[in-house]
């Protein structure tokens, strides 16, 4: 039964930074309709420059954390204005040989800035509490707290907010929103920025628990993949409900069925889905 | 001088510089590179078939590739097949497991299909690395053979091995030309411009789409082959999304849907990737931004480029012929 809890917990700390990368990739997808294969490269960016603002300027890991999201916020929005923008109206098949051609870019970028190595995040936050019963460390506890905050303001500036009004407005009907008036570049510009930030933030909160190496982005993308198809490309529920049930059927499978397969796990899901409704589960209709 | 610059007299020149370039460089490891340069164009004009011509991105090539490498691996190394029958044993499994992951793959569309074989590659890559039982795992499989005799014709040698490969290769692309020259390849192309059209015309587009990954995987599977005997070494890196991303890269800058493309843009990388050995783990620094430039300022890549020129040139030359269009 202890087993059990543990691993729930564990699954909903992994799930929480899930969620929090598939939310940038499916708002991306939202507006502008392109899977954008560099998120992964931004998570890696974010949690690379988290690391080296601590260990280098000896900052605090909350401010750390603050100062990479905005800029990996920023390194976002300018791919959105060289390489997205200039290819609105080209095909699908360029969008994602340009995406990708970044994700490989960013990579190397990292590797040759910081090296193949990997590196080990330290965190304030390393001591064990005993949190109803279950003794986790105060970092997971961290992660859970700080993705459902995130999640609730996002969920409330988009529902609240004029500004992210415009945003839904967008997701819903391109043409119709540039009619009544929405400057869809700015918030094109907007949505990357937002991207970037949630893929900052759950790298760097994930990352004192995982390790800081240029490929990290890999797994965590094609994860992220599988979520926005299980929850529904551009749905926002959807990504934050599939990035748990990710999370813990991850956790489960791991203490269960056999952890060498556990990266598996969600792609044999993926391939399930798809093979069972290739449109996702919860996709309204058509593509 | 315009008319010397045509279409055949182009081949018929590359031809003849790849039959005499052995005896240019007398160098090993130039003959080496080229081997292996041949290997990957073969591997391109499959993925070429696909995402050029039909229109749907697959992200699993380098999966296939490595099925095929595997394929061969295995049945030499642990079946105890001989050069030939596996040789020919090899294309066909992985075309049949091109023929199954296809069916279930082409029901997905556009992006979903994208990232669905992006997850199949990825599925391949982590069965072979982790199956260590079968495949041998992170230490790979050793001592695959090498291409054996054809009667009086010994390929053990550098050269040899390099003539067996191109002759392979000028197979592979004579077939490719035929298919796109085919009533096949105009459906392809049919598809690619619009499904819905050329569903409405009457064509199966399911079946033709199904032919052409089938096709796809198969030369990937030959690729692979080529690959695993000539290299004599496989290890799970071969079915790596950075192979994909590789062969993803040499279409792009050659030329995505054009005959030539792969050939070019195998070649430029190759050789460019060879005088920036410095750069050798930092390469895609320069590739990366290379790819996405390319996509956005010209498409269709270095052969679309040149044809547009050339078609320019034309038109320059003799304003009032109509067979601009042809040369593109």
């Amino acid at each position: 039964m202890d087993v059990l809890l543990q691993q729930l917990f564990n699954g909903l700390t992994i799930g929480s930074v899930y969620s929090l990368v598939a939310l940038g990739l499916t708002l991306v997808y939202g507006i502008l309709h392109i899977p954008n294969f560099a998120h992964g490269a931004l998570y890696m960016v974010g949690a690379y420059i988290t690391y080296t603002i601590m260990t280098s300027l000896g900052l605090h890991y909350l401010l750390s954390i603050l100062t990479s999201i905005i800029a990996v916020g920023m390194i976002s929005v300018l791919m959105e204005r060289l390489v997205f923008h200039p290819l609105k109206d080209s095909t699908p098949i360029q969008h994602k040989v340009a995406a990708i051609g970044m994700l490989l870019f960013l990579e190397s970028f990292a590797q040759l800035i910081w090296g193949a190595d990997y590196q080990q995040m330290e965190t304030p936050f390393g001591q064990v509490i005993d949190f109803f019963g279950l003794t986790v460390t105060m970092q997971r506890l961290i992660i859970v707290i700080t993705a459902v905050v995130a999640m609730i303001l996002l969920y409330l500036f988009l529902k609240k907010t004029f500004t992210g009004a415009t945003i839904i407005a967008m997701a819903q009907n391109r043409e119709g929103a540039h009619l009544v008036g929405i400057n869809t570049n700015k918030v094109a510009m907007l949505t990357f920025f937002i991207s970037g930030v949630l893929a900052a933030l759950g790298a760097s909160l994930t990352s004192p628990i995982n390790l800081v190496f240029p490929s990290m982005g890999h797994l965590v993308i094609l994860k992220a993949f599988v979520i926005i198809i299980i929850g529904g490309m551009g749905s926002i529920p959807g990504a934050i409900l599939g990035g748990y049930i990710i999370g813990f059927s991850e956790s489960i499978g791991a203490t269960y069925i056999s952890s060498d397969y556990s990266d598996i796990i969600s792609f044999a899901l993926l391939v399930i889905i798809l093979t069972i409704k290739p449109q996702g589960i919860f996709s309204k209709g058509g593509v | 001088m315009a008319a010397f610059f045509n279409k055949r007299n182009i081949v018929v020149g590359f031809i003849l510089l790849a039959v005499i370039f052995p005896f240019i460089t007398r160098n090993d490891y130039f003959l080496h590179v080229m081997t292996l340069a041949f290997i990957w164009m073969i591997a391109v004009y499959g993925l070429n078939l696909l995402a050029g011509y039909t229109g749907y991105l697959s992200l699993a090539h380098a999966g296939f590739f490595a099925i095929g490498a595997y394929a061969f691996g295995l049945l030499t190394v642990k079946a105890g097949f001989g050069f030939w029958p596996a040789f020919l044993l090899a294309p066909i499994i992985t075309t049949a497991m091109g023929f199954l992951i296809g069916l279930i793959a082409l029901r997905t569309k556009e992006h979903f299909f994208a990232i669905y074989t992006l997850c199949v590659g990825y599925i391949i890559y982590l069965v072979i690395d982790k199956w260590e039982g079968l495949t041998g795992g992170v230490r790979g499989l050793i001592g695959i053979p090498a291409p054996s005799s054809i009667g009086p014709l010994t390929l053990s040698t550098p050269i040899a091995q390099y003539y067996f490969v191109f002759v392979i290769l000028l197979l592979v692309i004579f077939v490719i030309y035929r298919i796109i020259h085919s009533l096949t390849g105009r459906t392809f192309i049919a598809i690619r411009n619009s499904e819905e059209l050329a569903l409405s015309l009457g064509i199966s587009t399911t079946k033709n789409k199904l032919i052409s990954f089938v096709l796809s995987t198969f030369f990937a599977g030959i690729a692979g082959v080529l690959y695993a005997c000539f290299i004599r070494f496989i290890g799970p890196d071969i079915g790596n999304l950075n192979i994909t991303f590789d062969l993803l890269t040499y279409m792009i800058v050659g030329g995505i849907g054009t005959m030539s493309g792969p050939i070019v843009g195998t070649l430029l990388i190759v050789w460019l990737s060879q005088n920036l050995q410095f750069l050798q783990d930092y390469r895609m620094l320069i590739f990366g931004p290379l790819l996405t430039l390319m996509v956005i300022f010209s498409p269709r890549g270095i052969s679309g480029l040149f044809a547009l020129w050339s078609a320019k040139r034309t038109r320059k030359l003799k304003p009032k012929t109509s067979n601009v269009e042809e040369q593109a």
